[in-house]
């Protein structure tokens, strides 16, 4: 698609910065041979009893539309799967709506709470949507940024030195896109405390919370007095494998479930039905697939990590999610250009990390959900770049 | 033996793939090469791990002879021994790829390798149901494998996923 301006399309979406990620597709899409570390999805595709459970829906004539908030029975397996894994109790009935991917649940969240002008904090570096999906809700998002320093956690104090009379939530995402940094129960625990203090909402953006390598999951909802002032956003795609689907969900009080039902309802009617059939079957029975899963990303971001750190490319350890992220400062160059240098030179997709933000500048974003053969040949690939710098 | 998580999971991705580097392993674990290399050699010296072997599509060798029979026996299991007796006979054949003890309408599985049916043939005619014990034998030959221990001979491994994505 070109870029060009039609005076019909709204100031609003004018004025809505293009993902920078859209660039890297078009410059990788047309080339040979390229080792892609710039996906963000995994490797695996979807466990073959969930497909064939999707396949047996279609046979059997489910094709028509579901309640608004989903299969009561859906939600019902989420509401088990949210208790037994994460310790968070939500009512199937009132609390729990099924979406199309986590990214339509931030999206509703967004529009139900927001009035025009109300502030958004958003953590960076973070998933591309989120400023401009605050942005299309009418909000402001108010960026702040996590350092490379930190770990790329965000610390309360700079949280609160950004929160102001007009903020309504604060959104975090953990374990991270990009970074991979999970924040732990103590650090969840401050940042709630700031909730608390101001009467703010946490929109919890908890789609990798599956990908947690070293230390137990903790869920923002599961701290004490948070969940009511939480707007949990998850869903199938990372942790199932199961991003093609397009299936996500939101928890939150029933107030506030009900309020984004209303959006939901007008917007996108229902999720897809044989999708729900298949998170269905994955919930039932997909735990010993999540699980091996899990192991092997460990494996490979190990690897991936030691790996950097050894050719010169300092990356702390990301404790979730499918993402390294190393810093690329020592070779003198901008992400920008050292993501397209190394595109063009050694076939070898990264991701840019100022995309995700400012904060990301210097810093380049990996995905280890790739073959290790292919993780192998693309370390290969990038240390011959650097040393050819 | 009692293994260690780390041990776990070197056998684990050897398991998958006894080709990987020591070095490799050792990041993948998060253990320095020296004490991943001793823990390969610990599992190897308590036949945790057996062997390394490939995986091999005969079909795809062309002019390759060899056949694969599953062969299902009824036998007269024998006083003291049952049927351990009868299946060590007949595993001791060269011929013979595998022996199971079944439950259902027949007694051991057998599996068979040989150049050509003929010597299939000649295995079970001559070799197999002359034993006194054997009462019956079902022969089936097999046409093409699909999948074997867990592997998929001719998998669809394409990416199809986008290259960049959020």
């Amino acid at each position: 698609m070109k870029s060009t301006k039609s005076t019909y399309v709204s100031k609003l979406v004018n004025d809505l910065k293009p993902s920078g990620i859209r660039r890297f597709f078009d410059l990788a899409a047309g080339m040979e041979g390229v080792i892609s570390l710039g996906v963000g999805e995994p490797d695996f595709v979807t466990p073959w009893h969930v497909r064939e459970s999707a396949i047996s829906s279609l046979e059997q004539g489910y094709t028509s539309y579901t309640p608004n908030a989903g299969l009561l029975e859906l939600r019902e397996e989420i509401a088990y799967y949210m208790k037994s894994q994460f310790d968070v109790e939500y009512s199937p009935k009132e609390e729990i709506i099924v979406t199309v991917g986590a990214s339509s649940a931030i999206d509703i969240a967004m529009r139900t709470i927001l009035d025009p002008g109300d502030e958004v904090i958003v953590v960076e570096p973070c998933f591309v949507a989120y400023v401009p999906m605050v942005e299309l809700a009418g909000g402001v998002a108010v960026q702040v940024q996590a350092l490379k320093e930190n770990d790329f956690k965000i610390l309360p104090d700079q949280l609160e030195a950004v929160i102001s009379e007009k903020t309504k939530a604060i959104m975090l995402c953990s374990p991270n896109n990009p970074t991979g940094t999970m924040l732990s129960k103590h650090e969840l625990e401050d940042i709630a405390h700031l909730a608390k203090k101001y009467d703010l909402l946490i929109v919890a953006d908890e789609i990798y919370a599956e990908l947690a390598y070293d230390e137990e999951y903790t869920s923002m909802a599961a701290i004490e007095g948070m969940k009511e002032r939480t707007i949990l956003v998850s869903g199938f795609s990372k942790g199932f494998a199961m991003t093609g689907w397009r299936l996500g969900f939101v928890c939150s009080t029933p107030e506030i479930s009900n309020a984004m039902l209303k959006v939901h309802q007008y917007a996108l009617m229902c999720a897809s039905t044989m999708a729900q059939y298949a998170a269905i079957e994955a919930l039932k029975n997909g735990r010993p697939e999540v699980d091996e899963m899990v192991k092997s990303y460990r494996r490979r971001r190990n690897y991936i990590v030691q790996s950097f750190n050894e050719i010169g490319l300092e990356c702390h350890n990301p404790g979730g999610a499918f993402y390294a992220f190393p810093s690329i400062k020592s070779t003198g160059l901008n992400s920008q250009e050292f993501a397209e240098q190394l595109l063009l030179k050694e076939g070898v997709a990264v991701v840019p990390g100022d995309v995700f933000g400012e904060s990301g500048e210097g810093h380049i974003r990996c995905s280890y959900a790739t073959s290790l053969e292919q993780l192998q040949e693309a370390v290969k690939r990038i240390k011959r770049f650097i040393d050819s710098l | 033996m009692k293994l260690t998580a780390k041990e776990m999971e070197i056998v684990e991705i050897l398991e998958k793939d006894s080709r990987v580097a020591v070095e490799d392993i050792a990041k993948m674990v998060e253990l320095s090469v020296e004490e991943t290399k001793e823990s390969i050699k610990r599992l190897e010296e308590n036949k945790v791990i057996v062997k390394y072997i490939s995986i091999v599509d005969w079909t795809k060798v062309e002019e390759h002879p060899g056949v694969r029979a599953m062969i299902d026996v009824k036998v007269t299991p024998k006083r003291g021994v049952g049927f351990d007796e009868i299946a060590e006979r007949i595993y001791r054949f060269d011929e013979v790829n595998s022996v199971y003890l079944m439950s259902g309408t027949y007694d051991l599985s057998v599996i068979v390798e040989a150049k050509s049916m003929n010597e299939v043939a000649n295995f079970v005619s001559q070799k197999l149901s002359t034993l006194d014990s054997v009462l019956s034998t079902t022969t089936h030959f097999i046409l093409k494998k699909y999948k074997h221990d867990g592997i998929i001979f001719e998998p669809d491994n394409k990416d199809k996923r986008i290259v960049v994505s959020p």
